[in-house]
C-alpha cells in the first residue's frame, strides 16, 4: 500500500508526515512526534495505557491509525499539564494521593480520569470506578487512583 | 520542617513524603526500556513456536531475508555457540539447571519458545518477516498435564532422563503416622491452585548497543541491574567492564524481571553481530506466552489436632509445574513452601516432601511470595478443619497462634521466627472489623436469602535474604558544590518507590532537607554492586547502605564545618542542609559554603578535602521475618455464582514504616494481585498444550470496578536490621489467596461445599454449588 500524508495537531503543534496506513496513532506519537508518554501495554485495547484524547474524546490509540484521525486534534499526557509548567488538577491529584507505582498505566489514567472529570465534575464512588474500569494497574490495587479522582473533581469544584 | 529537632533522629523518615519519581511519570516524561531510541537502532522479533514440542527438521529463513528492511535472521544455529557461562549470580555457577539454548535447538519444548530471531528496521517489518519464515515441525509427544508427568513415558528434556525435576523432604509421612493416629481429629485435603502469572503492566524488553571497541550498552526492563551486567558478561565470555547496564524506569516486575531470560540472551548474543543498536520489547501475546507462569501446583495437606483443637503435626505432600524452562532452578524455591507450611501456629510436630516436575509448557518464573502456596494450603485446611470440628475458625486460630513470649520460636521444619506478632495483628484485624458484628450481620442477611462470608489468614514470611548475592548492598554519596547532596545507588526502581525512600534515608542520615537531595539509580557505571528489587530486601538493604555511606560522609562534613566554625567536632550538628554549632546555633554554614571550604582546599591536616563516600552494606541477619493477617468478607450470588468483596482489611507488622505511603501502597497492590490469582487470573492450557489466555480480554486482570477498599493495620514490632526495618512488597500477594477463598468458602458453608481448586470464577462457583448435596436438593 502507498504511504498517506497525515496532518494532524498534537498537543497545539501542527505534525505533518507521510506514513504507512498501517501505522497506528500510538506509534505515530511515539515513533515520529517522540511523545513516548503514550505506553502500549497490551496493543488489543483492553489495558488503556496508551488513552489519549482525540478531539476531546478518550481513544485507545494502539486501535486507531493515524491516517484515520488525519486533521484531528490530538492531546497526549505531555499535553495534559497546564501551559507555563506544573501539574494539572489529576496529576497533581495523583501525586498527592500515591495513586500511582510503576508509572507505566498512568498516562493513560490521567488522560481518561481528564476526560471522564470534564463530562462528570461530580461522580459517585460507583461512577468513578466504572470509569476506571477501562485502565488497568498492576501496581496500586486501585484504591489511591479512586481516591484521587475523587480528589482531583472536589479542586475542580472548587472544594479542596 | 524545622530543624530544631535532632537531626539525628528520623525526621523524613515515617512521614507520608510526597514521591519524587512522580512529576516525570505523571507528565509523560519516564523513561521505559521502549522510550529509549538510538541512532541506527534496529528492531527485534522472535518467531515462536506454535506447538507444544516437536522436532525442528528445518528452518527457511530465505523469504524473510528477502523482504526489504530485513537485516538479519538468526536462529540457534547463528547464537547458541556464542554462550561461554550462563548462570546468575543471585543463584551461583555450581546449582544445577535446566539446559537454556537460548534459541530452541532441535525441538521447541513449549508454545511461545523463540525458534528465530529477526532484525529488521522496524518493529512492523520484523513481524511481517517473522510470517515468512517456514519452520518444518514435526510433532512429539507432549506432556501437559503436571499431575502425571513424573511419570509419564515422553520426557521434556532427555538429557535429564526424567520429568521430575527434584525432590526434597523433611520428616517423613511414615515419620509422622503415629502423631496423626493419635489425633482427636485430623484433617486433610489436597489443595490446587492455577497457572497465573506477574503480568506487569509494562511487559519484557531489552536494547543491547554494541560499540565496535567491544562495549556493550544494555538498556532493559529489570528489577536487577547488576545481575543483568554480570550475566552478560558472563554469556559473551568478555570482563564485565565492558558492558554497562542502565535502567531508568521499568514497568512493574513483581518477579518477572529478576532473572536473565533466554529472550534476552539472544538479544546480548545478537548485538555483535549485527552492528547496530537492537531493541526486543515483548509485545503482550508474548509476555503471556513466554515471560513464564507462576503457581500452577498442589499440596496434598493434612493437620493433626488435639481434642481442644491444638495443632499436633502438620503435613504437605507439594507438586509444582514448572514448565519447559524454569528459572531459577526451582527445587529450592519448593523447599520454601514445605518449610514454611506450619506458619505463624505452635505445630509441635511437621513434616513436608516437596516435588518439581517438567512440562510442556511456558516456564516457572518468580512471583510475588513465590512460596506462597504454604499459606494457601494452610490457612485454606483450617477453615476446613475448624467447620469438621465445629469450632469457630477464628477462635481454632486463636488458640494456635504463636504469642510473643514464645519468641523466638523455631518452627518443626528448623525455621527460627523472631520479631514477629501474629496474635497482635490477628486480633487488631478482628477488631477492625468487629467480627462479632459481621457474624451478626451474616446470620441475618442468610434468614433473607443472602450469602455473606468472612475469611481470614495469617502469615509469616522470611523478608530481606542475607545470603551470597543478596547479602551486599552498596551506597556512594556525594555533597555537589551547589550544596546539594547525590545519592547513588543500585535501585531496581520498578514501582517501588526505591528512589523516594534513598532520598528520605539520605536527607535524614546526612541532616539535608529532603528537596536537597537527589538520587541516581538504575547505572552500573555509577552505582557500586546491588541485589536489585527483590526478596522483599529493598528498605532494609539500602537503609543500611545509605547509612554507611552518609556515616562517613557525616564525618568529613562534619570535620570540615568543624575547622569554619571553630568548634570541635563534637559540638557540630548537621539538620537543614547546615551544619550548627551546637552550643550557639547561630554560628552555622551552608553545605553549599562547606562545599566550597573544602574545594578550596586550604584544610588542617587530618580534614578531608573530598566530600564523598562510599560504602558497602553486608546483611547481618540470615532474613528478617514478616508477618501479616488478612481478613475479608464477601457476598456471594449462589445464583450468577458471582463474588463481591465487602470488606478487606489487613493488619501487618513491617517496623517502623519509612513511609506509610509505600508500604500501604504496596499491601494494596499484592492484596489485589492476591484477589485477581483467586477470582479472576488463570493462565490456562487445553490438553495439548496450547495457551488459552493470550490476551488481556482472556487473562482477566481485576480492575478498579471489583476491588475493594483496603484497610490497613499496622504492628510495629523492629527487626534487628538496620533502622528496624522489614521488608513489605510480597506479603500483600501472600496473605490475599487464602482469605479470599475462605469467605467464599464461609458464605457457601450452608451448603456443605468444599473449595479445593481455583480459580472461584462463577462458573467454578456454580459447579460447586450444584455438586453440593443442598445445591441438588
Amino acid at each position: 500500500m502507498t504511504d498517506v500524508a497525515v496532518r494532524l495537531t498534537v498537543n497545539g503543534e501542527i505534525r505533518t508526515a507521510t506514513v504507512e496506513p498501517r501505522l497506528t496513532l500510538a506509534d505515530f506519537l511515539r515513533e515520529y512526534c517522540r511523545l513516548t508518554g503514550t505506553h502500549l501495554g497490551c496493543e488489543h485495547g483492553v489495558c488503556g495505557a496508551c488513552t489519549v484524547l482525540v478531539d476531546g474524546a478518550a481513544v485507545r490509540s494502539c486501535l486507531v491509525f493515524a491516517v484515520q484521525v488525519d486533521g484531528s486534534e490530538i492531546t497526549t499526557i505531555e499535553g495534559i499539564a497546564p501551559p507555563g509548567g506544573g501539574l494539572s488538577a489529576v496529576q497533581a491529584a495523583f501525586r498527592d494521593c500515591h495513586a500511582l507505582q510503576c508509572g507505566f498505566c498512568t498516562p493513560g489514567f490521567v488522560v481518561s480520569v481528564t476526560a471522564f472529570l470534564r463530562d462528570h465534575p461530580d461522580p459517585s464512588d460507583e461512577e468513578i470506578r466504572a470509569a476506571l474500569s477501562g485502565n488497568l494497574c498492576r501496581c496500586t490495587g486501585y484504591q489511591s487512583i479512586v481516591e484521587a479522582v475523587r480528589r482531583a473533581a472536589a479542586v475542580a469544584r472548587g472544594e479542596e | 520542617m524545622t530543624r530544631d529537632r535532632d537531626a539525628k533522629g528520623a525526621r523524613y523518615a515515617g512521614a507520608r513524603v510526597s514521591r519524587v519519581e512522580d512529576v516525570r511519570l505523571l507528565t509523560g516524561g519516564g523513561t521505559f526500556v521502549d522510550d529509549v531510541a538510538l541512532p541506527g537502532l534496529l528492531h527485534a522479533c522472535f518467531v515462536r513456536s506454535p506447538v507444544a514440542r516437536a522436532a525442528i527438521r528445518g528452518v527457511d529463513v530465505s523469504a524473510a531475508l528477502g523482504l526489504p528492511g530485513v537485516r538479519f535472521v538468526f536462529t540457534a544455529a547463528d547464537l547458541n555457540p556464542g554462550v561461554r557461562e550462563q548462570w546468575h549470580t543471585s543463584v551461583g555457577p555450581k546449582s544445577p539447571e535446566t539446559p537454556r539454548p537460548p534459541l530452541a535447538e532441535g525441538e521447541v519444548r513449549f508454545v511461545g519458545d523463540p525458534v528465530a530471531l529477526v532484525i529488521a528496521e522496524s518493529r512492523y517489518v520484523a513481524e511481517d518477516a517473522c510470517e515468512l519464515i517456514e519452520v518444518d515441525y514435526e510433532a512429539l509427544p507432549a506432556v501437559i498435564d503436571y499431575t502425571t508427568a513424573e511419570h509419564s513415558p515422553a520426557l521434556v528434556h532427555e538429557s535429564h532422563g526424567s520429568n521430575l525435576i527434584g525432590e526434597v523432604a523433611g520428616l517423613t509421612a511414615a515419620a509422622l503416622g503415629g502423631d496423626f493416629a493419635a489425633a482427636a481429629h485430623v484433617a486433610g485435603e489436597t489443595i490446587y491452585q492455577q497457572a497465573y502469572a506477574p503480568v506487569p503492566m509494562e511487559a519484557r524488553g531489552i536494547v543491547v548497543d554494541y560499540s565496535p571497541a567491544g562495549d556493550l550498552t544494555i538498556y532493559a526492563a529489570t528489577q536487577a541491574p547488576h545481575e543483568v551486567r554480570l550475566f552478560c558478561a558472563r554469556l559473551l565470555g568478555i570482563d564485565e567492564e565492558r558492558v554497562r547496564v542502565v535502567v531508568r524506569d521499568t514497568g512493574g516486575g513483581f518477579g518477572q524481571k529478576v532473572m536473565v531470560q533466554r529472550d534476552e540472551m539472544c538479544l546480548m548474543l545478537a548485538a555483535p553481530k549485527v552492528g547496530a543498536p537492537i531493541k526486543w520489547i515483548e509485545d503482550r501475546r508474548e509476555n503471556l506466552l513466554a515471560a513464564g507462569k507462576s503457581r500452577h501446583e498442589h499440596g496434598a495437606v493434612k493437620m493433626a489436632f488435639d481434642a481442644q483443637g491444638r495443632i499436633q503435626a502438620a503435613y504437605i505432600d507439594f507438586v509444582a509445574d514448572c514448565g519447559a524452562y524454569p528459572t531459577p532452578w526451582p527445587v529450592f524455591p519448593a523447599v520454601a513452601v514445605g518449610a514454611l507450611f506450619p506458619g505463624p501456629y505452635r505445630v509441635p510436630r511437621a513434616g513436608f516432601r516437596v516435588r518439581t516436575v517438567y512440562t510442556n509448557t511456558v516456564g516457572r518464573m518468580p512471583y510475588r511470595g513465590p512460596w506462597q502456596f504454604e499459606s494457601l494450603a494452610r490457612e485454606v485446611l483450617l477453615d476446613i478443619a475448624a467447620r469438621q470440628m465445629e469450632i469457630d475458625p477464628v477462635e481454632l486460630r486463636r488458640r494456635n497462634l504463636l504469642r510473643r513470649d514464645e519468641l523466638p520460636y523455631a518452627n518443626a521444619n528448623g525455621m527460627t521466627y523472631d520479631n514477629v506478632s501474629p496474635s497482635e495483628t490477628f486480633e487488631q484485624a478482628l477488631r477492625m472489623l468487629d467480627y462479632e458484628a459481621f457474624r451478626a450481620e451474616q446470620a441475618a442477611a442468610r434468614r433473607a436469602g443472602r450469602f455473606l462470608g468472612v475469611g481470614v489468614s495469617n502469615y509469616v514470611e522470611p523478608s530481606t535474604p542475607g545470603h551470597g548475592y543478596y547479602k551486599r548492598e552498596a551506597a556512594r554519596m556525594r555533597i555537589e558544590p551547589s550544596g546539594r547532596v547525590s545519592v547513588f545507588v543500585t535501585g531496581g526502581s520498578s514501582g517501588n518507590s526505591i528512589e523516594t525512600t534513598v532520598v528520605q534515608l539520605a536527607a535524614d542520615a546526612i541532616g539535608a532537607r529532603i528537596e536537597d537531595v537527589d538520587t541516581i539509580q538504575g547505572d552500573t557505571a555509577l552505582a557500586g554492586f546491588g541485589a536489585g528489587a527483590a526478596g522483599s530486601r529493598s528498605a532494609s538493604m539500602t537503609a543500611g547502605a545509605v547509612g554507611e555511606a552518609a556515616g562517613l560522609l557525616r564525618a568529613r562534613v562534619v570535620a570540615v564545618a568543624a575547622h569554619h566554625l571553630g568548634v570541635a567536632s563534637d559540638d557540630v550538628e548537621l539538620a537543614d542542609s547546615r551544619a550548627f554549632a551546637r552550643a550557639v546555633p547561630s554560628r552555622s554554614v551552608s553545605l553549599r559554603d562547606i562545599a566550597a571550604i573544602a574545594a578550596a582546599g586550604e584544610l588542617p591536616d587530618g580534614v578531608e578535602s573530598e566530600l564523598e563516600a562510599s560504602a558497602e552494606y553486608k546483611a547481618k541477619t540470615h532474613s528478617i521475618w514478616v508477618n501479616a493477617t488478612h481478613v475479608c468478607t464477601c457476598e456471594v450470588d449462589i445464583v450468577t455464582g458471582s463474588v463481591r468483596l465487602l470488606r478487606y482489611i489487613v493488619s501487618e507488622d513491617c517496623g517502623p514504616m519509612i513511609n506509610p505511603n509505600v508500604v500501604e501502597g504496596q499491601i494494596a497492590g499484592g492484596t489485589v494481585q492476591g484477589i485477581g490469582g483467586v477470582l479472576f487470573e488463570h493462565l490456562a492450557y487445553d490438553d495439548a498444550g496450547n495457551p488459552l489466555a493470550t490476551t488481556f480480554m482472556d487473562y482477566l486482570l481485576p480492575t478498579a470496578a471489583e476491588v475493594p477498599p483496603i484497610e490497613f493495620g499496622h504492628i510495629e514490632t523492629p527487626s534487628p536490621g538496620p533502622g528496624g526495618y522489614k521488608g513489605v512488597g510480597e506479603g500483600g500477594a501472600i496473605g490475599a489467596p487464602p482469605a479470599v477463598v475462605n469467605a467464599v468458602a464461609d458464605a457457601l458453608s450452608p451448603f456443605g461445599v468444599k473449595i479445593t481448586r481455583l480459580p472461584l470464577t462463577p462458573a467454578a462457583i456454580v459447579a460447586l454449588l450444584e455438586g453440593s448435596e443442598t445445591g441438588r436438593r
